[in-house]
């Protein structure tokens, strides 16, 4: 007995394991589970809810969090298939993404240098652009042709597009300073 | 026609006690403690029908410590035993404190946080947090008519780690059961976002005296769910009070000044300050003593010059949060302004220009928190039907360990939803290593000198490996106050370190212990009286607890033997507690714990299979 922790995410969420998930239904069924689970309902009760409320409410948040952000939907996918995506010695990028990568790095590093706002924001849109191609290709790779590495290649692509917009974030804050 | 009253099947048919409970908000200039009557949140005033108790403690020989507005009288006359704006320093060190020397304290570097040596002896912030904090709980009990089941005690959203656990230390010295640690703006959310029946997207800039919050919030159909929060916990209305004061100093030409001067000179500051927001200009004259007589004049257009680097500040912090929930300013359907440094006319208008609208003010900036506070802490003591609303928090600062080269890695990103879990492995250097110190460290930067160290703990123990072969896992939790704890596991020997990440900064129990004894050196109620009252509380809090949830499906998920064992249990505490056996009390709860948890996880399977079910049924 005691906590049945065996259920993957989608189980946890009532939903069909696909990269394509119906997100409203996702956001109405975490708050329905967490309605049930936070610790704000068990504060008043003994010791023993309390902790269980604490272990299920940040598992849900953990199945919620993951299911949410696409990226982290298809990791989870791909590790449903026993594949961990992000190890460092899964696959290696295609040369023209690297050089891809390395066009924008400067760029970022270009415009925090000519502290050109405008410049900054024309390469996120370009990041962007191609992180929802990327996107719609996982959507292929994984609900309709079940191409694992395929989908692998493209998750650890848009793992570096991830950090890439994050340190146009960065660049940001200190342009705005 | 009177109709007949028929309950909800499964619900409970004994009459609802109401349990008191009341939210306090422990702020850097003022503190107030509120609770809900009747249904409505309303601040409980002192006997002289004030709200605000200044959060101001002075202390003198053989006598007990004065707090609030007959202490803040004393400030410029007895300054180094009259502790002013202590939040400051809670859960800080020494060398955190940048403008330490411009205080009339006498500071005492200590490991974790700094102390001030007064007259009855060295306190620690934490005691001193706690002397207001008792002075509101009595006022909340006379006013209340009995012994409070619990507060809600408000926090900056953006305060660390280590000033939520002191926090919460206060709390426990001053003999308070703290429900839940709540985040001053989100707090606001709930006493703004109740009352108007608010959707969308709304921001809290909350600037106190002296801590400013940002929080972005979604609130929908009851959900009250913070996407960020960002901020600066040492930056708030005091700052705007130092810099009158250096502009006055540079003004007169930098007279000599003694301690009570410079107390007067920062009142003398802080009145300026306040007079500005109805005034274009006001004179400020201070009688030194030395007998010179200062006597200048502050205009508004000097006071926004030296102070906009302070407003600037504020908002960078606030475009940080917008960009990390995603979103930007277009999204933002009103802005609620939060604490008493919000009352200056400047501040307004900046965020009026930021945000491209009016800011919200129509409720008391000064009261707004407590009043959110007190609505949760009725919620949290299971005084409301518990599906009312939902508050999802998160954590402000990214938690991590040091990693080789002085790196930090981090493990729970800020901004993550709480309570939240995260586990990371991590493997050895060196061959034959049998150690692995852990630093954890919070703060966004990546060189861990940058950031704040919370802990440092060891697990020894590790079979002896070639490098590299052992696997470490390390886990965070952060429960849903925000404080974290964190173990550590080898995973193919299973040796085993946890720690409730404190003891670098936090108080021990006999901390806890040597501090109540020294305060009852001058209070009359004796110790092992409390001790008793309290394991009384804790036990009769329980027993209720459990016959709630024995109603309401013992029935269903307990077995006959499963149910005698715990009837029995509860009948041998209830006997206990009419004894005065304070240990043997603490010990049968404890026991009455354990035996119900397999009970507490079986409820809580059954509500996440009913709320499957339903979505189930929802979804066709």
């Amino acid at each position: 007995m005691g906590l049945d922790f065996s259920h993957n995410y989608f189980e946890l969420f009532g939903l069909t394991p696909h990269y394509e998930i119906d997100s409203a239904a996702l956001l109405s069924t975490f708050r329905h589970l967490q309605n049930q689970v936070h610790p704000d309902k068990f504060a008043h009760l003994s010791e023993a809810e309390k902790r269980v409320s604490m272990q299920w409410s940040t598992r849900v948040n953990e199945a919620y969090q993951t299911l949410k952000s696409p990226l982290n939907r298809a990791v989870y996918l791909l590790q449903l298939q026993g594949i961990d995506a992000l190890a460092q010695t899964n696959t290696h990028l295609p040369m023209a993404f690297l050089m891809q990568q390395i066009e924008w790095r400067e760029a970022i590093q270009d415009a925090q240098q000519a502290r050109d706002i405008a410049a900054l924001q024309s390469v996120e849109a370009d990041v962007a652009g191609y992180s929802k191609q990327w996107h719609e290709q996982l959507l292929a790779q994984i609900d309709q042709q079940q191409d694992w590495l395929a989908a692998t290649n493209t998750v650890r692509q848009l793992k570096f597009v991830t950090k890439i917009m994050s340190e146009i974030d960065d660049v940001y804050t200190v342009l705005e300073a | 026609m009177a109709l007949l009253q028929i309950s909800e099947p499964g619900m409970s048919t004994a009459p609802h006690q109401h349990r008191l409970a009341a939210g306090i908000d422990l702020g850097t200039t003022n503190s107030l403690v509120a609770s809900v009557r009747n249904g409505v949140a309303v601040v409980l005033n002192d006997e002289d029908g004030r709200a605000l108790l200044p959060s101001v403690v002075h202390y003198q020989p053989a006598a007990p410590a004065v707090v609030g507005y007959a202490a803040q009288a004393l400030q410029s006359i007895d300054p180094h035993n009259t502790i002013v704006s202590v939040k400051r320093f809670m859960g800080r060190g020494l060398a955190d404190i940048a403008d330490a020397a411009s205080f009339p304290y006498h500071f005492v570097d200590a490991p974790g946080m700094v102390q001030l040596k007064t007259c009855v002896g060295v306190k620690s912030p934490v005691q001193v947090s706690a002397d207001i904090l008792h002075v509101l709980r009595d006022r909340a009990e006379r006013s209340m008519g009995g012994e409070l089941l619990g507060v809600v005690i408000t926090v900056p959203a953006y305060f660390d780690d280590a000033q939520r656990q002191a926090t919460k230390d206060a709390a426990k010295l001053a003999g308070l059961n703290v429900l839940r640690l709540l985040n001053e703006p989100t707090a606001a959310a709930i006493a703004y976002g109740l009352d108007n029946a608010s959707e969308g997207i709304y921001a809290v800039y909350d600037l106190g005296g002296g801590t400013f919050d940002i929080s972005i919030l979604r609130l929908s159909r009851g959900v009250f769910e913070v996407l960020a929060t960002n901020g600066d916990s040492a930056l708030g209305g005091d700052d705007f009070d130092h810099r009158i004061y250096c502009w006055i100093l540079e003004q007169t030409k930098f007279p000599e000044l003694t301690a009570n001067d410079t107390r007067l000179l920062l009142t003398k500051a802080r009145d300026a300050k306040e007079r500005l927001t109805e005034h274009p200009q006001v004179s400020i004259t201070v009688l030194l003593s030395s007998g010179e007589m200062l006597d200048v004049l502050l205009t508004t257009a000097i006071f926004n010059e030296i102070t906009a680097s302070l407003v600037n500040k504020t908002l960078q912090p606030t475009r940080k949060a917008l960009r990390d929930a995603g979103l930007t300013i277009d999204d933002v359907k009103g802005v609620v302004m939060v604490g008493g440094s919000t009352r200056m006319p400047r501040i307004q208008s900046a965020v009026a220009e930021f945000f491209q609208q009016t800011p919200l003010t129509n409720l008391d900036p000064d009261k707004v928190v407590a009043l959110g506070a007190a609505i949760q802490a009725n919620v949290l003591a299971g005084n409301r039907a518990a599906d009312d609303w939902l508050l999802l928090d998160v954590i402000p600062l990214s938690l991590g360990i040091e990693t080789m080269g002085g790196l930090a890695e981090k493990i729970i990103p800020r901004n993550t939803t709480i309570p939240a879990a995260r586990a990371q492995e991590f493997t050895t250097y060196k061959d034959g290593q049998t150690a692995m110190s852990i630093h954890v460290v919070q703060g966004e930067r990546e060189l861990v000198s940058d950031c704040r160290s919370l802990a440092k703990f060891e697990l020894r123990g590790i079979p002896p490996m070639v490098a590299g072969a052992a696997r470490i896992r390390v886990t965070f939790q952060v429960d849903a106050d925000g404080l974290l704890s964190v173990s550590a596991e080898e995973l193919k020997s299973g040796v085993h370190a946890t720690i409730v990440v404190k003891p670098a900064y936090g108080l021990e129990d006999e901390d806890i212990t040597r501090m109540l004894k020294a305060s009852y050196e001058n209070a009359s109620l004796d110790m092992q009286l409390r001790a008793l009252q309290e394991a009384r509380v804790e036990a009769q809090r329980l027993l209720e607890a459990t016959q709630t949830a024995l109603d309401e499906n013992g029935a269903v998920l307990l077995d006959a033997d499963e149910i005698v064992g715990i009837n029995t249990m509860m009948q041998g505490l209830s006997t206990l507690i009419a004894g005065e056996d304070h240990h043997a009390i603490m010990a049968a709860t404890e026991s009455l714990n354990q035996m119900t948890s397999d009970f507490a996880a079986r409820r809580m399977d059954i509500s996440v299979k009913q709320v499957l079910a339903g979505q189930r049924i929802d979804n066709l």
